[in-house]
């Protein structure tokens, strides 16, 4: 193998996971480590920077950084990162004053940003402070979009989402609420130099089996219905109530019914628990509260007594799933009628764009959406950008707002007349974490504590109020353990080959036996060779240069390195180091291209 | 030395027959020097026990005083240890082996407490063929004291104040094949390759089986000018003969040409295969062995591998038709017949 090119931002970055799986790719492992300090204020801004709504996210962020962790390579479960991260949110100081300011004057350039949502609340963050002249414009009564629609405020608070809202308006950006747009071609008559489509994938799928029309008043769309929930709309619902789908709208679903009456709530499912599309933690926090999950029930059609709901008609499957879980075949057991008085249907989303004119150039594709592009987030119209839910379909919070970032770059090129290619690429700085003889600037030591646990309000309590938060945050002492199970990833293991005297030290006292030397080979020779077989191959090998005493290599398998330092201490020479890893991405600002603003 | 313990991770680890990791056979956490060759013997010691499978338990540690003394605390944590007083610990290990030979008895001691002070204990534990495997950490330096040069420094060699050694050297492997050692090899504590399978094999010899290794002392030998340094013994390293150790149960997998490779059979069924390197070295021949090492040390060579083995002669308690099982699982009447016993045996010799 070659030696690893550790100057490409990309290796590092990538062996820091959470940060790699992280859309807006978030430093978690700095943040962590200042809250270890009880720096939560520093903490929120680190994650504020770059993924805008730390406290929100804290809540209910999709995680994809807890299933990347390394923890679950080394142990059972990962850092509880979202939950460390409403820490920061819970116990920062007043951050107001750390905030981009609204600019004394603008730079004239007008921008339309269409839906309050996640992605277009992010371009205004970033726009705004540069002298853009932003205004968002939504058709419900409040700014949020689907975070304050469809996420149930039992599991996120009004007034985080108005606070973290609140900082970006404050920088200047106009609201329209209560503003439907109706017509992209008559807004781009209007005098703006960009239009910014974030407006989410509002449309609930329904399923038309028999007996769906004569049923309507008992029969809800999930989104729908959550969004009527939310607005004070809905205030009730039936004692028996099925959910259809076992997504996690199905679960915000089932937990809201909950709480305006229900008592006997089913979620139905087609499939086998291990096709659930719903988060492992909210399948875990609805069946806490009693929610009965049924699988392999496949819907028919809707029973109807005297002209009203009384039940639903299921299929009873059967599937063959193979070895590496595919369903092979499908079999239809029998039929089950199970009574309910409402039927709430969570079976998927979907963009729906019936405001936009398809004479305007904006090109869509065979499936009706929009053609953007992956890298600018411009359409196929010269100015008109789309990000979050809109784009791509439906995504996630965390996915908004990375798109709303680089959307936000694309608008400041495109106004500036630079193309929209002409982006700065991810940067690096490594720093020597040394501090003296085996002494280092974060915690090298290596807690075997499991996850901890969150502690939820009591289950007759959280029932008795809607926007009771359910989740009471960690306490000091969770904290204390939790930000010890980070393994500081992102302090590197940073080899300098022309020191090192093959003594072979820092091999033996790796705790996880992933260093080897060894004669170089090419990489599938060299994974089954090494003192640990590297069987992960999702995980890089990092090569050194040749060793002057016999021309070998030292080979670091990267999958399991618990960031200890041993390495580094064992070290008589010091070609081992642990390093810093900062990664430097770029955002909408005045320098990220080199010129300031006009 | 470190400033944390080394955390306990196995999930990923593999595992030997007995289900146990690698971790299984280590020790408490090392004092020595970053670096030390020692800290790498050791866990040659503790790969080559979690590759022949056997039971920490069935371990005895001994060793005598200084830095390659002290690794006894290192490796195999739960096994049966003594640290004797120095140069003494051939005695201990008599006494042990005398007692219980049952177990793998394994002397780790250095060129200072094995050539200097310990070089009659030494020497009689070779006469005698006790059952052990015997380490000496070779550093050619007293690093405990500081660095002055050891019975093993080269004539020549440089302090790191940088003067030269007046002294001629005591070589553990040509006095051991001298005293009619049966198992004499030489090795490197940076060539794991080749250290592990020797240890196993010498484990796993019915007899004295001598390693000396090659083990730099970082922070007092490991300068220009010395002859035990890293660089130095990476330059001159010069491995005369690969030995591969073969556990009964196993299969011979590596291919050899005829005649290319000498298998010796162990006591328990598994066999070392020595394939050499030069043809004028006979490990069967002591005479050979002799003339090639002193041919190749001319040359500055550092002269690796089983160097010498003889699977024939006795060990010490066959010679003294010693009971198989540990004396204190036999009878009080058996171990001590009593006077009218002792009165009969001396009319032997009236």
């Amino acid at each position: 193998m070659k030696p690893t090119d550790t100057t490409n931002p990309d290796y590092f970055h990538k062996v820091v996971d959470c940060q790699w799986a992280c859309p807006s790719h978030t430093p978690v492992p700095e943040y962590i480590r200042l809250i270890a300090q009880g720096r939560y204020t520093d903490a929120y801004m680190v994650n504020r920077k770059s993924n805008v709504f730390p406290g929100i996210l804290g809540r209910v962020c999709d995680r994809p950084c807890e299933p990347a962790c390394r923890r679950t390579r080394i142990d059972e479960e990962p850092v509880a990162i979202c939950r460390l991260k409403r820490v920061a949110a819970d116990h920062r100081d007043d951050v107001t004053d750390l905030l981009p300011k609204k600019p004394a004057t603008t730079n004239g350039k007008k921008i339309a940003l269409i839906g309050a949502g996640p992605a277009s609340l992010t371009v205004a963050n970033d726009l705004a402070p540069l002298g853009y002249e932003c205004t968002i414009f939504d058709a419900l009564e409040r700014p949020g979009g689907l975070m304050i629609s469809n996420i149930p405020s039992f599991r996120l608070p009004q007034e985080v989402l108005d606070e973290e809202i609140g900082y970006i308006l404050d920088m200047g950006v106009e609201l329209k609420t209560s503003t439907r747009i109706d017509s992209l071609k008559a807004l781009l008559k209007e005098d703006f130099d960009a239009v910014f489509v974030g407006s989410g994938a509002p449309k609930g799928k329904d399923l038309q089996i028999p007996g769906r029309d004569e049923a309507a008043g008992n029969i809800h769309i999930g989104i729908e219905w959550l969004e009527s929930v939310a607005f004070d709309h809905i205030d009730k619902i039936g004692k028996r109530v099925l959910i259809i789908g076992v997504g996690n709208t199905a679960m915000d679903c089932c937990r809201t019914s909950l709480r305006l009456g229900a008592d006997d709530v089913k979620v139905m499912a087609r499939k086998p628990r291990e096709f659930f599309k719903a988060s492992p933690w909210e399948l875990e926090d609805a069946e806490e509260e009693n929610v009965e999950i049924v699988v392999n029930h496949s819907p028919k059609e809707f029973v109807l007594e005297n002209g009203k709901l009384t039940g639903m008609v299921f299929e009873t499957m059967e599937y063959d799933v193979d070895a590496t879980g595919k369903i092979t075949d499908t079999r239809v057991t029998g039929e089950v009628i199970i009574p309910c008085d409402d039927v709430i249907l969570a079976i998927g989303q979907e963009n729906a764009f019936p405001w936009i004119e398809r004479d305007i150039g904006i090109e869509f594709d065979k499936w009706d959406v929009p053609e953007v592009d992956k890298v600018t987030f411009q359409s196929t119209r010269s100015g008109v950008f789309f990000g979050g839910d809109a784009a791509f379909g439906p995504l996630n919070i965390i996915w908004a707002v990375e798109h709303g970032h680089q959307a936000a770059i694309s608008i400041h090129n495109h106004c500036r007349g630079k193309p929209l290619t002409d982006r700065v690429p991810d940067g690096q700085i490594l720093e020597p974490t040394k501090m003296g003889m085996n002494e280092w600037r974060y915690s090298n030591g290596f807690d075997a504590s499991d996850r901890r646990k969150m502690t939820h309000v009591d289950l007759k309590e959280r029932f008795k109020k809607l926007d009771t938060e359910v989740e009471l945050g960690f306490t000091p002492e969770q904290v204390a353990t939790e930000v010890e199970r980070c393994l500081n990833c992102d302090v590197q293991t940073v080899f300098e080959a022309p020191l090192c005297i093959e003594c072979d030290a820092c091999i033996d006292i790796c705790p996880v036996d992933c260093l080897t030397i060894i004669h170089n080979d090419e990489e599938e020779a060299l994974r089954p060779r090494l003192k640990n077989p590297a069987e992960n191959t999702e995980q890089d090998l990092y090569v050194s240069a040749p060793l002057k005493g016999t021309g070998r290599v030292m080979v670091k398998d990267e999958d399991v390195c618990v960031h200890c330092g041993l390495c580094a201490e064992r070290c008589p020479t010091a070609a081992w180091d642990m390093q810093l890893f900062d990664l430097i991405k770029a955002y909408a600002s005045e320098d990220s291209l080199g010129v300031a603003a006009e | 030395m470190t400033s944390i313990a080394k955390p306990r991770i196995e999930k990923h680890l593999l595992r030997n027959k007995l289900g146990l990791t690698l971790r299984d056979y280590e020790g408490g956490m090392s004092t020595l020097c970053a670096g030390c060759g020692h800290d790498s013997v050791t866990a040659a010691l503790v790969r080559a026990f979690y590759e022949l499978d056997l039971e920490p338990h069935t371990a005895a540690k001994v060793s005598g005083i200084g830095c390659s003394s002290k690794t006894t605390a290192y490796f195999l944590g739960q096994s049966h240890g003594v640290n004797a007083v120095h140069g003494r610990m051939p005695s201990i290990a008599t006494g042990a082996a005398a007692a219980n030979g049952n177990l793998h008895y394994v002397g780790v001691s250095g060129d200072g407490d094995s050539l200097s002070i310990g070089l009659g204990q030494f020497c009689h534990a070779i006469r005698r063929n006790l059952n052990m495997l015997y380490v000496v950490e070779n550093n050619g330096v007293y690093g405990l004291t500081k660095g002055q040069f050891s019975a093993a420094a080269d004539y020549g060699s440089k302090s790191k104040r940088g003067e030269p050694n007046p002294h001629t050297p005591i070589d553990p492997v040509k006095l051991a094949l001298t005293l009619g050692a049966t198992f004499v090899a030489r090795s490197f504590s940076g060539d794991k390759e080749q250290l592990v399978p020797l240890i196993k094999a010498a484990v796993m010899h019915k007899g004295f089986a001598l390693i000396d290794v090659i083990s730099p002392c970082v922070t007092f030998n490991d300068h220009a000018g010395s002859t035990k340094s890293y660089a130095h013994t990476y330059e001159y390293y010069h491995r005369a003969v690969h030995t591969d150790y073969i556990q009964p149960s196993e299969e011979i997998k590596a291919e050899y040409k005829k005649g290319e490779v000498m298998e010796v059979e162990l006591h328990d069924g598994s066999v070392i295969a020595l394939k050499k390197v030069d043809d004028d070295l006979n490990p069967r021949d002591r005479g050979e062995v002799l003339a090639y090492l002193s041919h190749h040390e001319a040359q500055s060579e550092v002269v690796t591998g089983l160097l010498y083995i003889d699977e024939e002669k006795q060990d010490m308690n066959a010679r003294n038709k010693l009971p198989p099982a540990p004396l204190n699982t036999l009878p009080y009447e058996r171990l001590s017949p009593g006077a009218a016993t002792l009165a009969d045996l001396q009319k032997a010799y009236c």
